[in-house]
């Protein structure tokens, strides 16, 4: 009973640890999210067209160089504002030129989608690191600016239990604040508008769409590469809105991290967006431990639990739920098929 | 002669499309460097590809330096090429032979470093041992994973690799920090070091990653494990019709691809780096899965493939002292080299090739088993 006893006062200990902490670390977990949460809409309507991408942590990298890039040559020169906003724009119009690569190579040439995306991840490396040590090294100037984010006035955010809330979405700079919108709308479009409905067609059954006169590579090219230019918005985020410096492979797995945000959403917009939420509170709570030492049994526990194995939780997480929810859950049937339009051979 | 020119047709039926792919990865390269060079305080240069070109030459074979670099460079690429190109066989795609390489590395260097003072031979096989043996345990995961629940391997190894650093961190950190040194890393492998053959840095890894060419060409070619895997490749559910084990195939696959990526790490650890230390970055991930595509995942055509990309990873430092062109063009080619060998439609109308097979067909399987679909152990 004893045993019994203990786990029961554990469990209880972390509800009231989760319960102090939580509210503050809000506006941290979606700023954490928010890679991924954009990182796996890309996914969900990569996917529910048919085409498999695994190149979405590429894209990111890609997107976030050229974006500090473009702040970091124009900062000087037009002011921080403007500056940043050229390279939030830079991030979308690449993450959008590959995601026309993507689609160009996995619906009109038929590439293997699994090897096309991995193309994207080690051309993104070798690009970043090659403009990296060519351009942003020698000039020995750093910094592109960061956006600095919104707060709420004092009197809104000590609103009892909406004040957290208020605060978690909106005391953000406004690429985090406009991941909540991007998500119902897209929620709403992908299953209540008919760009939805020929999204999910293709990605269901290409044959039956195409034979009702839906164009199955218009449907899918459009898709790929809106999803690429949320990728491409992920990046800017990761460089001009998180940290302002840009690092050799920084985005860090994110864009898996993404795809299994996505699987355990199945493959929609609020799931994917719950799980990117999921994986930012895991996250923040493997920093925050270190600094906000729970009591107690839990603490002694938490506490002996070294730093590292906090900052490889997300990963270990991924592969659990991979494990976990995979098996349950249904991927649009054409998913990484290519499609051949009939006579086309 | 007729003879002659008969095998050089199928040599060429087999070999043209990754050699073209090679060539076409180099003249975009260069376009690269061109327009590149524009952001260089020297200025637009035409002619610096060539230049470049040249001094990776110069690198990788002008010298018996360069040459014997050459080969202690494509050993780990040879075990790495094998580890990914036997994942293709059996239609997995085993992105984690960095991390599986890290773990042989690490459990290599411990070992190597508590038998630092035993005979050679008891030290070198021993670590040898543990680094195969930890890369097959860290192939193993991800390969039931897939098996029994469909988890895939290419999310599932990643996340691996990124684990793999951290906690390979931490042990070093916290388990088997080696006492003396003003930084966290493994003791001395003393004994275990792999004996030195020829020159300076010829080791004995090298004839081993060789003769591992040889043993998987074995293993696939003439053992019934071999002609399941590849028939689990081919098509998971006729080989289930016929009374194979595609769980057991699927397990018995990646651990084996791991064990190969766990023994490129102790080669590298026993006969180049000597200690493990956080930080030690593998290029070999990326690297391996240009070497199995270059090579077809055929075991010889991934032995020359090993060899050509040693032989730029030991010619681009030269490059990027003589011309400035950072090393990373190497990276680059590497994604060209991939692109031209997946669309190799590309490659076909700009030499006006006829078409031959896909260059690696059990690739659709891959795709095939993404997001879950089916668990090729069949619906759980």
């Amino acid at each position: 009973m004893d045993a019994v006893g203990y786990v029961l006062r554990l469990i209880w200990e972390l509800g009231v640890y989760l319960f102090t902490v939580v509210p503050d670390l809000l506006p941290i977990i979606l700023a954490l999210a928010t890679p991924l949460a954009l990182g796996a809409l890309c996914g969900v309507l990569n996917e529910r067209s048919g085409v498999v991408n695994i190149g979405i942590e590429g894209i990111m990298l890609m997107a976030a160089f050229f974006a500090y890039l473009t702040g970091f040559a124009l900062h000087s020169a037009l002011g921080p504002g403007v500056s940043i906003a050229l390279g939030i724009l830079v991030a979308i119009l690449v993450g959008s030129l590959l995601g026309l690569a993507h689609a160009w190579l996995t619906v009109s040439v038929r590439a293997d989608q699994i090897i096309a995306g991995t193309m994207m991840n080690i051309a993104a490396f070798g690009v970043t690191g090659y403009l990296n040590r060519l351009i942003i090294t020698p000039s020995g100037l750093g910094g592109a600016g960061v956006i600095a984010p919104f707060h709420l006035p004092d009197a809104v955010a000590n609103l009892p239990i909406a004040g957290p809330v208020l605060v978690m979405f909106f005391d953000q700079g406004p690429i985090a604040m406009s991941v909540l919108f991007i998500v119902i709308a897209l929620q709403f479009a992908l299953f209540r508008t008919r760009w939805g409905l020929r999204t999910r067609a293709v990605g269901e059954h290409p044959k039956a769409a195409d034979t009702v006169g839906i164009d199955v590579y218009r449907q899918r090219y459009l898709n790929v590469i809106f999803g690429c230019a949320l990728a491409g918005l992920a990046g800017a985020f990761l460089t001009l809105e998180s940290t302002g410096s840009f690092q050799n492979g920084m985005t860090n797995g994110r864009g898996f991290i993404a795809l299994a945000a996505m699987i355990f959403g199945r493959w929609t917009p609020i799931g994917a967006f719950g799980g990117a939420l999921l994986f930012g509170t895991a996250t923040a709570l493997g920093v925050v431990v270190s600094i906000r030492v729970p009591e107690g049994d839990l603490g002694a526990i938490m506490r002996s639990i070294p730093s590292y194995w906090y900052a490889a939780l997300p990963y270990l997480m991924t592969i659990v739920i991979l494990a976990g929810v995979v098996g349950r859950s249904t991927p649009p049937a054409a998913d990484g098929v290519p499609y051949v339009k009939e006579g086309k051979g | 002669m007729s003879r002659l020119r008969r095998a050089a047709g199928r040599v060429w039926q087999v070999a043209s499309i990754p050699l073209l792919a090679i060539v076409l990865a180099f003249i975009v390269a260069a376009f690269v460097i061109v327009v590149s060079s524009v952001f260089t305080s020297s200025g637009l240069d035409v002619f610096l590809p060539l230049g470049a070109y040249g001094s990776l030459l110069a690198g990788a074979f002008g010298s018996g330096t360069g040459i014997s670099n050459t080969l202690v460079a494509a050993a780990p690429l040879i075990l790495g090429g094998l580890a990914v190109g036997l994942g293709f066989k059996a239609g997995l795609f085993n992105i984690g032979v960095a991390g599986q390489f890290l773990v042989g590395a690490f459990a290599a260097a411990v070992v190597g470093a508590s038998l630092a003072g035993a005979p050679g031979a008891v030290g070198v096989s021993l670590a040898m041992i543990a680094g195969a043996l930890g890369g097959a345990a860290f192939g193993f995961i991800p390969g039931l994973l897939k098996a029994r629940t469909g988890a895939h391997e290419v999310v599932t190894t990643i996340m691996l690799n990124n684990a793999a650093v951290l906690l390979l961190t931490w042990a070093v950190n916290d388990l088997v920090r080696a006492p003396g040194f003003s930084f966290p890393r493994t003791g001395d492998i003393g004994n275990s070091a792999l004996p030195i053959l020829l020159g300076r840095n010829v080791h004995l890894g090298i004839p081993l990653a060789v003769l591992a060419v040889f043993a998987v060409r074995w293993l696939l070619d003439r053992t019934t494990n071999g002609f399941e895997i590849r028939t689990v490749g081919q098509n998971p559910n006729a080989a289930r019709y016929a009374g194979m084990r595609p769980v057991f195939v699927t397990t018995l696959t990646m651990t084996l691809s791991g064990l190969l990526a766990g023994t490129a790490g102790a080669i590298q650890m026993l006969g180049v780096i000597g200690f493990y230390a956080p930080g030690i970055t593998a290029s070999v991930g990326f690297d391996s899965i240009a070497v199995a595509l270059l090579g077809r995942s055929d075991p010889i055509g991934i032995l020359f493939a090993a060899i050509l990309f040693g032989a730029f990873r030991a010619g681009a430092p030269l490059m990027q002292i003589e011309t400035s062109v950072p090393i990373e063009i190497i990276d680059i080619i590497q994604a060209l080299v991939i692109l031209f060998l997946a669309a190799d439609l590309i490659v076909r109308r700009v030499f006006r090739v006829r078409a031959t097979k896909p260059v690696i067909s059990e690739l659709a399987t891959v795709a095939r088993t993404w997001a879950g679909g089916t668990p090729p152990g069949g619906t759980p």
